[in-house]
């Protein structure tokens, strides 16, 4: 099926052995439009990975167009701890010529591309590579009848990457029949068709197994897959909410969709309002009747939330608030990913206005730290603002399934009566709130506002209330503070330098901190969870490296300072804290922070431990 | 007086006035506002709900001071967005009275999306708009509903923007209860917010309440004693005579849309009653059934759990 002018999978002579070449980890990248399915295929991938307790972490870009518009979606699976989706691929899947031209760089030397002969004419002096051709539209369009017309190419592209790398048939057609499960009959049929196709086509030479991951060990809980919005919507449903407000806005919108659906499942309700301010009011609405609620957005709908945000800093009103970050200001690029919301989440809205920021690290911590967030928001009476970003929100990790028993948190609104000593606002401990229905033992029924007030909910102007409410919302968030554990600090515990990062950075700087460590350098990794306020003793382990390097995706501003670094400098007046910025809507590379880092320190090679050759690549096999 | 079902009174004592009253109003003396809250507490007296499912909220402006006078829950959020708040108090807990309370700025001005939007979807709740065409608070900026020549501190030669027709935004906004009162009339007042308090949806009452210090005589046009008309709705009996064919039928939208295109100072009463359209409420507590029947009432943990089965 291969056309003569194309160049054929390898000869079985250029196999150096004749056994199936084995694979610690393999990058695979999916290149085509938006419309041909290639995330259900990387999503198909992850699950096995997930199934196969292998890790797996993935990368995708979303076109903002309706529909159309290029599209990758990257996979990385393996043994082994996985933490990024891999700065380069070892296969590259080309469905068109623009998807090979786009990508054709992103292939480490050795790789392999697979590329579709109908659309795509590779560039037959590029030797760096091995080019297979595969007829992936008409092959597919052959194996399942004239009618799907190239429907069904992503599933073909499926078969024919299970069968290089050796994977699970079994679990990957159950996978398939899940997904397409309560469909027509003749979609499964027609996916099989495809799968089995792209399965049995004849490249020997191209095959590949993945080294097994060290069996779970007894007792492990079992690995689940997905995407950090939906992990996020789950965490979520499991701190206890049921009920919320918002508008939609990529990324942010899934999470509403998601709790739209599910929360009327557990008696909840979620609204879809006219604007973002009127989703923060009805949210505080439903927080006020005692209810554990959230709003979400995604930047600029932040931004029109922040009046009612202050609001519910002066009210002391708990809630929850979730911003998918993207790249701005404005409009900006909303599919991109940026951590440029930092100094927004943390100083937004106007007056003094202290409220709590948390970042997830990765898809797990999402479902993490979404229950965190109901648990500060609660004991705390306070606005709470999950700073997730796109990478996070739409890439696909695997990890344990959370025990969830343990985990639920209360659902039911606090009404019972209030003795007579019920202040709503006592300056002397924390604001809990007596929701509508709570029988007041006063007799006199509480006020909640946005003016200033004294304890009992009465207006006032008095210059030393305001002095001590201010105190009073300001400290409660130190007391905060000093209940937090301190970060996990990963490497060397002092040293030359201290990477410090915040949310989808975690998995790139971690491996950078492996590579510098191999090239001799003393180096540590934190990764901040609590971003406001902060966990005791940062100060000390900042002092014991010679530099603390923020690495963060955001303008380093007109001083030279990312965000969190400008926060760090501000806090700690330490001159050694430095920042590694960048803008241009991606994640980070593991080679992008090595390198940097590696010139700051003077080391002569910057490209430390950077593998340059792809594991599939035939003379890196000898 | 109408003759408005009211539920019967709550175990214990019944309201009084002595108990709903909380501060002392900042209002300046001689503010058609009084009055508002005067009737307000007559209606509450005859509701007799318990004392703590009562929540009064408000925006910001003159008007939306009224929850700190009533003693009861509520509260006093930010300009021109209580509705949506008050929209996720009745729809987060059903078992409460909602009524929110604020003025033509707040409800037309800076709010008006959301009044809007609010009147669609249709909560259980009552809104009781004071309106005194002018910014009183921030002492005299025109308003939506500063009628065209009003001299103004923004407006110095006379406002000329068209005015809002509050009871044509409301029909046309599909709020399901619609009345006018005058803040003179308090034995109208309180008819026309019992009414709305027993509405099963989103009811609005606008009320005619005179800034004596920004815009003196405002609403004399509709006050007999300063030589005006005050003309009441008179509504269907449905009692077949010939003069009932005359009368005002509060479910005939089409007639509503009339009565509020007269011109000034127009009718006072029910304009418009739907009582068919479903509450949001209702909606959304049938989703929540429905969807409870299609999972068999699994518990919380039981459908998170299966959630994650499905993930593996």
């Amino acid at each position: 099926m291969v056309s003569p002018s194309t160049p054929g999978p390898l000869d079985a002579s250029q196999r150096l052995s004749g056994e199936t070449p084995s694979v610690p980890d393999v990058v695979i990248r999916l290149a085509g439009n938006s419309q041909d399915g290639i995330q259900a295929v990387g999503g198909f991938l992850a699950r096995l990975a997930g199934r196969s307790d292998q890790e797996v972490m993935t990368y995708m870009t979303i076109p903002s167009t309706i529909s159309g518009g290029p599209s990758i979606f990257q996979v990385r699976m393996g043994s082994g701890e996985i933490l990024s989706s891999g700065d380069r691929a070892d296969v590259l899947v080309a469905f068109y010529q623009h998807s090979y031209e786009s990508h054709r760089a992103s292939l480490r030397p050795g790789g392999v591309l697979l590329y579709d002969t109908d659309h795509v004419t590779p560039n037959p002096d590029d030797k760096e590579i091995t080019a297979v051709g595969i007829p992936m539209t008409s092959a597919t369009v052959e194996a399942v009848g004239g009618s799907t017309k190239e429907k069904g190419k992503n599933i073909y592209v499926l078969g024919l990457l299970t069968r290089m790398f050796d994977l699970d048939v079994p679990k990957l057609t159950q996978l398939i029949k899940e997904r397409f499960a309560g469909k027509n009959e003749d979609i499964v049929r027609n996916a099989m068709l495809a799968f089995d196709a792209g399965y049995a086509y004849p490249a020997e030479n191209l095959r590949y197994r993945l080294d097994k991951a060290a069996a779970p060990a007894a007792g492990a809980r079992p690995q689940v897959t997905t995407d950090g919005n939906t992990a996020l919507a789950y965490g979520l449903i499991a701190a206890g909410v049921r009920h919320g407000a918002a508008y939609p806005i990529t990324p942010w919108s899934s999470i509403m969709e998601t709790l739209r659906v599910e929360l009327p499942k557990y008696g909840g309700i979620f609204v879809q309002c006219e604007d973002e301010i009127a989703a923060a009011s009805t949210a505080l609405g439903f927080a006020y009747g005692g209810h554990l609620s959230i709003t979400g957005s995604s930047g600029p709908g932040l931004s029109l939330k922040m009046e009612a945000l202050g609001w519910a800093t002066m009210a002391e009103m708990p809630l929850i608030v979730v911003n998918i970050q993207r790249g701005g200001p404005s409009t900006g690029m909303p599919t991109n990913i940026e951590q440029s919301d930092l100094m927004q989440a943390i100083y937004g809205s106007h007056g003094d206005c202290p409220r709590v920021v948390l970042a997830p690290k990765n898809v797990e911590d999402c479902f993490y730290l979404a229950i965190e967030a109901g648990r500060i928001a609660r004991e705390y009476s306070t606005p709470v603002i999950i700073l997730s970003d796109q990478a996070i929100a739409t890439r696909i990790e695997a990890f344990p399934e959370p025990e969830l028993a343990k985990l639920m948190g209360p659902t039911k609104p606090d009404v019972r009566p209030r003795d007579a000593s019920f202040k709503p606002y006592p300056l002397d401990q924390a604001t809990h709130h007596a929701p509508p229905g709570s029988v007041m033992g006063s007799g006199k029924y509480p006020t909640v506002t946005g003016l200033e007030h004294d304890e009992l909910g009465h207006p006032t102007a008095n210059p030393g209330l305001h002095m001590k409410m201010t105190a009073k919302r300001r400290d409660k968030l130190k007391k905060l503070a000093s209940t937090l554990p301190a970060p996990e600090l990963a490497g060397d515990q002092s040293g030359d330098v201290l990477l410090v990062g915040w949310g989808c950075t975690y998995g790139p700087i971690r491996e950078a901190m492996g590579r510098l460590r191999g090239a001799g350098a003393k180096v540590g990794h934190m990764q901040l969870r609590h971003i406001h306020p902060l966990a005791p003793g940062l100060a000390e382990t900042f002092a014991r490296y010679k530099h603390i390097i923020v690495v963060e995706i955001n303008d380093e501003g007109l001083y030279g300072y990312g965000q969190l670094t400008t926060l760090l400098r501000g806090c700690f007046c330490n001159p050694a804290i430095e920042s590694i910025t960048k803008t241009d809507g991606l994640t980070y590379k593991v080679s992008e922070i090595v390198e940097r880092v590696a010139k700051k320190l003077g080391l002569a090679d910057t490209t430390v431990g950077m593998r340059k050759q792809s594991v599939l690549s035939i003379p890196a096999r000898s | 007086m109408s003759t408005v079902a009211v539920p019967p009174p709550a175990p214990g004592a019944p309201l009084t006035k002595k108990a709903l009253t909380a501060d002392h109003p900042t209002w300046c003396p001689g503010c058609g506002d009084f009055a508002v809250l005067a009737s307000f507490y007559k209606v509450l007296e005859k509701l007799n709900y318990p004392q703590e499912k009562i929540v009064t909220f408000a925006g910001i402006g003159c008007s939306s001071r009224f929850p700190y006078f009533v003693n009861t829950h509520g509260g006093h959020y930010i300009h021109g967005r209580s509705l949506p708040f008050a929209a996720g108090i009745s729809l987060g807990r059903d078992d409460l009275h909602v009524f929110v309370f604020g003025g033509d700025g707040d409800g037309f001005s800076i709010g008006g999306n959301h009044l809007v939007h609010t009147a669609r979807k249709n909560p259980r709740l009552t809104y009781v708009i004071m309106d005194n065409s002018v910014y009183g608070l921030t002492k005299k900026q025109t308003s939506p509903t500063s009628p065209i020549g009003f001299k103004s501190k923004t407006d110095p030669w006379g406002a000329f923007d068209q005015p809002i027709n509050p009871m044509r935004t409301l029909l046309n906004s599909g709020a399901t209860f619609v009345a006018r009162s005058h803040a003179t009339q308090v034995n109208h007042m309180v008819d026309m917010m019992l009414r709305a308090a027993n509405h099963d949806g989103f009811s609005v009452v606008e009320i005619l309440s005179e800034c004596v210090e920004f815009f003196e005589g405002a609403f004399d046009g509709a006050n007999p004693r300063k030589g005006g008309a005050w003309q009441t709705i008179d509504l269907k009996k449905n009692d077949g005579t010939p003069e009932d064919a005359l009368r005002h039928d509060p479910t005939d939208e089409i007639a509503a849309f009339k009565l509020a295109s007269e011109s000034w100072p127009g009718k006072f009463g029910v304009f418009y009653e739907n009582k068919t359209r479903p509450t949001k409420n209702a909606l959304e507590q049938k989703l929540i059934a429905n969807t409870r029947e299609k999972t068999k009432n699994a518990s919380d943990l039981e459908l998170l759990s299966k959630t994650f089965a499905r993930m593996r």
